[in-house]
């Protein structure tokens, strides 16, 4: 059964009915069972359970303690390119809007990688706009033969591919794959994707699972939460397609990531306001019903909250971040892809990291 | 800290006083790890080569290893056989020695060992003249494979990894320390340490802790309180504990009663 026919499952579900019948001691009873089932999540995410965030925190913590350790892992992302062919209401990116478009060339991402090698970090993240025909796959891949000189692990951030392109990638030193769905809503997606490849929800939908059958070994899924509505819509449905891609793939390590909307060029606003409470609520919701997968946390985020999640389940963070191409290096960088929060650099959050008596990570990979 | 030079445990050539390995995953802070190495008397400890960064200035977990001990790289990472035979090669050429523990893992939610693929990797680890001490299932035959294979130590788990939930495997553990002539390293899943001391009770040659200590709010103290209770255990075993009664004997010899009249 494919996740389509998963999600399919749930189309008679009345979430916001379900949410709001949850009482305290349902969630009492979810928090003493020893494994969760989605409904068993849906209930930490509804009303009642926010009521209850320092008994779920204490649970989240300990879980994670159990299975992480008092570390975290650090990486930060380089734009190679922002041309993009697709018209993502909610982006800066969004092909519609006039800003300076740009692509490294094999020369500035050296000095890149070298600049951000210089920090100590080993873990990167690529991204591209969505514009196949511009950041070819081949380019992706010259580009990550460039930086496998200079990092123990290569992660991806790009359009969806094929399972034969992950593969391709794959060869070429890529091992995760980070891919958001963006909304689950295929309705809602479809209004927001209005024109360029991104808007096939099918193909971004399976992209995770593609991810796996190519042998990436790390792979986040997500969405960018204040696009629904309802903000448990979405939190409840990542979930479940990580829980679905951990059970079919036990191989690949999962993860998700939870961003919120920031600020960017065009005017879109969100559907709905995703509060602090709420993300600490799905951030713990998350580390219950799902205790062995990997939680990341970005720059959207404060510094101030990012410091008081870190006990709470989380096991990777940027730090060091420009969200432009070119960004590290380059004095005419390009438009940043939306406004960071938290400008911290690496050594600013090893010593934040470590304040909190956690142990900042470089290096969690060796390819061979 | 006394130790009783007449009970080493002699792995690959390396006679070890201390039958408690520890680990260098989970802390805090590995500038910790001296001290927890000092407070717990252990003498051998692992890392996985994946987080070793023999490049890095600093951030390097080498760095906070002691001398004195006896370094345990493992295959953290690996989901197979082959992967697993090739972090070792780079461990090895690392220049973190011939010892390897063999992590075989393609279960990232339980992240229990693949005993198949572990005993493969065990036979061509074991040729190329590694010392390999291969993280198991409690399971009798995989262990014969491994005993085959030329492992030099077999470590089952006692409960999932990084559970804390104890010698969960005991009966099978115990089978395995009767029949199986390597040393039986319990591996994983001990919480606390009367757990450690029960394995090391029953009869297994060491135990290794990494969590239990690493995620204790004084992993120092911890780490001193899983030496003794290893050295208690051992002591324990060696002075040969008495019978446990089952309360059913009866001295009136209703089944050999007979023999006196004949």
């Amino acid at each position: 059964m494919g996740f389509l026919e998963i999600l399919a499952q749930y189309d008679t579900l009345d979430m916001a009915a379900y949410l709001a019948a949850v009482q305290p001691a349902d969630v009492e009873r979810v928090l003493a069972k020893h494994s969760l089932t989605p409904h068993d999540y849906l209930t930490l995410l509804s009303p009642a359970a926010e009521g209850m965030l320092e008994v779920m925190a204490q649970k989240a913590n300990e879980i994670s303690l159990r299975h992480f350790g008092r570390t975290i892992q650090l990486f930060t992302p380089l734009y190679l390119a922002n041309y993009c062919t697709n018209q993502c209401v909610y982006c800066g990116f969004n092909t519609a809007n006039k800003i300076s478009r740009m692509q490294l060339t094999a020369e500035e991402l050296t000095k890149e990688a070298q600049a951000i090698a210089a920090t100590g970090l080993k873990h990167i993240l690529i991204l591209t706009g969505d514009a196949p025909a511009k950041s070819t796959v081949e380019y992706i891949g010259d580009c990550s033969n460039i930086l496998r000189e200079y990092f123990s692990s290569i992660s991806i951030e790009v359009y969806a591919m094929t399972q034969g392109e992950y593969a391709y990638l794959i060869d070429r030193g890529v091992d995760g794959l980070t891919i958001y769905q963006e909304t689950y809503n295929k309705p809602l997606y479809e209004e927001l994707h209005p024109k360029g490849p991104k808007r096939d929800y099918g193909f971004r939908l399976d992209a995770p699972e593609r991810g796996c059958k190519a042998g990436m070994r790390t792979v986040n899924v997500g969405a960018l939460l204040g696009l629904e509505s309802v903000w448990q819509r979405d939190a409840f449905y990542t979930g479940v397609h990580a829980e679905y891609l951990q059970r079919k793939y036990p191989g690949t390590n999962i993860a998700i990531s939870l961003p919120r909307m920031r600020p960017h060029a065009g005017s879109y606003q969100p559907a709905s306001i995703v509060t602090d409470k709420h993300l600490v609520q799905l951030m713990l919701a998350q580390r219950i019903f799902l205790p062995s997968v990997g939680i990341t946390v970005s720059t959207r985020e404060p510094a101030a909250l990012r410091d008081n999640l870190m006990p709470l389940g989380v096991t990777k963070m940027s730090a060091g971040v420009t969200t432009a191409v070119g960004g590290h290096t380059a004095d005419n960088s390009s438009t940043e892809q939306f406004e960071i929060s938290d400008p911290r650099s690496v050594d600013e959050m090893c010593s934040a990291i470590e304040a909190r008596g956690f142990q900042p990570i470089f290096k969690d990979w060796e390819p061979f | 800290m006394e130790a009783n030079n007449n009970d080493a445990l002699v792995i690959g050539g390396v006679s070890l006083t201390s039958r408690l390995f520890t680990g260098t995953g989970k802390y805090g802070s590995d500038t910790i790890i001296p001290d927890v190495c000092a407070s717990s008397g252990s003498q051998v400890i692992t890392v996985a080569l994946r987080r070793v960064d023999t490049n890095a200035a600093t951030g390097n977990v080498m760095q906070h290893i002691p001398k004195h001990m006896q370094l345990l790289p493992n295959t953290s990472g690996a989901r197979n056989a082959d992967e697993a035979v090739r972090i070792a090669r780079l461990a090895r050429a690392a220049g973190c020695g011939d010892w390897i523990k063999i992590e075989v893992i393609s279960d990232n939610k339980y992240l229990l060992p693949d005993g198949y693929e572990t005993a493969k990797a065990t036979e061509i680890l074991a040729k190329e003249g590694f010392v390999v001490l291969p993280y198991v299932n409690a399971d009798l035959y995989i262990a014969r494979d491994l005993v085959n294979a030329g492992a030099a130590a077999v470590m089952p788990l006692g409960a999932p990894i990084g559970s804390n939930r104890g010698l969960k495997t005991k009966e099978m553990v115990r089978i395995l320390i009767d029949e199986i002539s390597l040393p039986i390293i319990v591996d994983a899943g001990i919480g606390a340490p009367s757990q450690a001391c029960e394995a090391m009770e029953m009869g297994a040659a060491a135990c290794l802790v990494n969590t239990a200590i690493a995620a204790a709010g004084d992993p120092v103290a911890m780490g001193r309180a899983f030496g003794e209770a290893v050295r208690a255990g051992r002591a324990a075993y060696l002075a040969q504990t008495a019978t446990v009664s089952t309360g059913t004997a009866d001295a009136s010899s209703p089944l050999t009663g007979f023999l006196g009249g004949m």
